[in-house]
């Protein structure tokens, strides 16, 4: 039974639609993060005096404590921004997935 | 010699319990501290009352592994960050950031990136094909009996390394911090851990990380702020005392030691980043809420405690710079820069105790005891699943058992590998232990999170590729350890490495990945072909969420 569901969803334009949509989305927030972590980590290994340097003229915060701690804010925003799109416009079109693919077996 | 201490065993892996026990191993059994006794008997009859509640309600295998998979986003947020941040966040990162300021920032990223890829990538599949272990993912449309051996497997091992360091932390750390013997607090932890995972099951084990995370967060805050009103609450002010009078000088906030080869650094981030995405205790997490949209919650919550945490720490390393490190009384023989009574991990505590007195010390040690019982009853209870659910329901018995044999079954896991904790937490006591959360975190990287993120995204996985390479993934990641410097050199007494490098992650995942490509490509087997047709009905239901397995009514 569950099988001929799957089928019946699967066949639905709509969940074409939504993988595409959500795998899109959910591997370009991967890419950012993935490549500012990796980046900042290249830069501790081969230019780390480079983070040690002010961020302005006189001041005591360095680049690195500032990148970093945007990083830690990024990285949580781009978290809240994935659950909101993910819980409200992906989850909507899924529950309309499901029911189409009831409806078409009465 | 701290400082160089410190390096190594930050470069092994992460934990509490590692770098505790390491550097708490050579000091000496402290005087009493009762008002630590006093908050942590409060913490344990407050959990004990909470494991008899949850008795009443754990009659069926899903509210046991589970908790009926009613949990809720924010509960299990709570709970996954009490699993994440062990005693070695508060005492560990503290130390680091005092010896090594920025250092300890850096490692504290690495901990914290693998966050937001587990949301994108992986959190609302594991909810939607998982039911109560991550072998229900890994063996969903491969051969049961041999996949399911095989996770189990790399599950044990990663729970057994890992409880062997908790152990021996925990034991180094009370006798530390309360002044009980070694032998005393190991026992105490392993019956703890028995008698909530026992009775209460998942529901037990989660309330117990859920109160635990609550009271490290609110302690640290509460340090952190009463740091900082000494310094204005100003940022600049804090980073220009503590680089004035640190012997690194400005040095502090530069990136020093600890990631200078990037070989290391990249293994490194990596082992954090996909090691804590295949440690089964974590990966359970994700089975405990009532669908996907939850499990999503869960991580926004986790990351959110996670990165406010870890900036919490990086103050009070860098407040203890200043209020600990320049007070002669919290030093041996009062000589300011000479070894810190109770040695390098006691910064933390030297801290609450200078801005909060006694009751905030003994409530910082309370909740450094609550902190390593939590995170040991959450691994025997994925390690007691593992063994129950995997190899004797449906392994041994073939899916034929009952519920109630299950959980009779999971129980007495659960008691032997108490048990097994106990004896090994002894047996370790003088050992350096060092290299055994690097271990626990190589094996998770390379043994089950290859084969599970490949079950999940690559329909040519066969049961084959996934044998090669889990077990590939585990017999190299062992292999990396053992002919490190870490095992080899410094517990085998040879001369030099076999292996140059600490970090297993960087050669020890592609390996895996690679097997199990190759072992999948090349199967030509009535079962491989089975396997490939699953991916279909496995990949909609992962999309979907349409029969996953739903929360229990009550």
């Amino acid at each position: 039974m569950s099988t001929e569901m799957y089928q019946r969803m699967k066949a639905n334009p709509k969940f074409q639609d939504l993988v595409a949509r959500r795998s899109r989305f959910a591997w370009t927030l991967a890419f950012i993060v993935l490549t500012m972590f990796y980046g900042f980590v290249l830069v501790v290994a081969f230019n780390p005096t480079s983070l040690g340097q002010p961020i302005a003229e006189g001041s005591r915060w360095t680049l690195g404590v500032t990148a970093e701690l945007l990083m830690f804010i990024f990285f949580w925003v781009l978290t809240a921004v994935y659950v909101k799109r993910a819980n409200t416009e992906f989850d909507a079109l899924n529950q309309e997935i499901i029911k189409e693919a009831w409806k078409d077996k009465k | 010699m701290m400082r160089n201490l410190l390096t190594s065993i930050a470069l092994l892996g992460f934990s509490a319990a590692t770098f505790a026990a390491d550097a708490v191993a050579q000091t000496e059994k402290q005087a009493t501290n009762w008002h630590a006794i006093i908050m942590f008997c409060i913490f344990v009859a407050l959990t004990m009352g909470i494991t008899y509640w949850a008795a009443s309600r754990t009659k069926s295998t899903s509210d046991f592994y589970t908790a009926g998979g009613g949990i809720t986003g924010f509960q299990n947020g709570l709970a996954i960050a009490g699993d994440y941040m062990s005693a070695a966040t508060l005492l560990g990162l503290t130390a680091m950031v005092y010896t090594q300021g920025y250092d300890g920032y850096i490692y504290m990223l690495c901990f914290f990136a693998g966050w937001p890829i587990i949301l994108f990538l992986m959190a609302e599949r594991l909810r939607n094909l998982g039911k109560f272990t991550f072998s229900d993912i890994t063996a969903y449309r491969l051969d049961q009996g041999k996949v399911r051996t095989m996770a189990a497997i790399s599950s044990l091992t990663v729970v057994c390394f890992y409880l062997i360091a908790q152990m021996v932390g925990a034991g180094q750390l009370i006798k530390l911090l309360f002044g009980l013997e070694y032998n005393v607090a190991i026992f105490a932890v392993g019956i703890l851990m028995m008698v909530y995972v026992t009775f209460g099951g998942m529901v037990a084990t989660t309330w117990v990380q859920i109160i635990k995370a609550v009271m490290l967060l609110s302690g640290g805050t509460l340090v952190m702020v009463l740091a900082m009103s000494q310094f204005g609450f100003s940022f600049t002010t804090l980073l220009e005392k503590a680089t004035s009078v640190h012997k690194l000088g400005d040095k502090l906030m530069y990136p020093g030691s600890l990631l200078k080869d990037p070989v290391t650094a990249i293994s490194l981030g990596l082992g954090l980043m996909f090691g804590t995405a295949g440690l089964p205790h974590i990966l359970m997490r994700f089975f405990t809420v009532t669908d996907a949209k939850e499990a999503r919650k869960s991580v926004l919550y986790a990351s959110g405690f996670v990165a406010y945490f870890f900036n919490v720490i990086f103050l009070m390393g860098l407040a203890g710079i200043l209020i600990v490190g320049q007070n002669p009384e919290f030093f041996e023989g009062g000589t300011i820069g000479g070894k810190l009574i109770g040695g390098g991990n006691m910064v933390a505590m030297h801290l609450a105790k200078a801005v909060g007195g006694n009751m905030l010390l003994g409530f910082l040690a309370a909740v450094a005891f609550a902190t390593i019982l939590a995170v040991v009853s959450g691994l025997a209870l994925a390690g007691a699943s593992a063994i129950s659910h995997d190899i004797y329901a449906r392994v041994i018995m073939k899916g034929q058992a009952s519920e109630a044999t299950e959980i009779r079954v999971s129980k007495i896991a659960t008691i032997c590998l108490g048990a097994v904790a106990i004896v090994l937490g002894i047996l370790f006591e003088k050992q350096n232990i060092a290299f055994m959360v690097g271990l626990a975190f190589g094996v998770a990287a390379a043994a089950n999170f290859p084969v599970l993120i490949l079950s999940m995204y690559w329909r040519g996985l066969t049961t084959r590729g996934a044998l090669l390479g889990g077990y590939g993934g585990l017999i190299s990641a062992v292999l990396f350890v053992l002919f490190s410097k870490s095992v080899w050199v410094d517990v085998l007494g040879n001369a030099a490495p076999l292996f140059p490098y600490t970090q297993p992650a960087l050669f020890a995942m592609p390996v895996a990945f690679l097997l199990a490509f190759i072992g999948s490509k090349t199967d030509s087997t009535v079962r491989g072909k089975t396997d490939l047709e699953g991916f279909d009905d496995q990949w909609v239901r992962a999309q979907t969420g349409f029969g996953a397995a739903s929360a229990a009514n009550h």
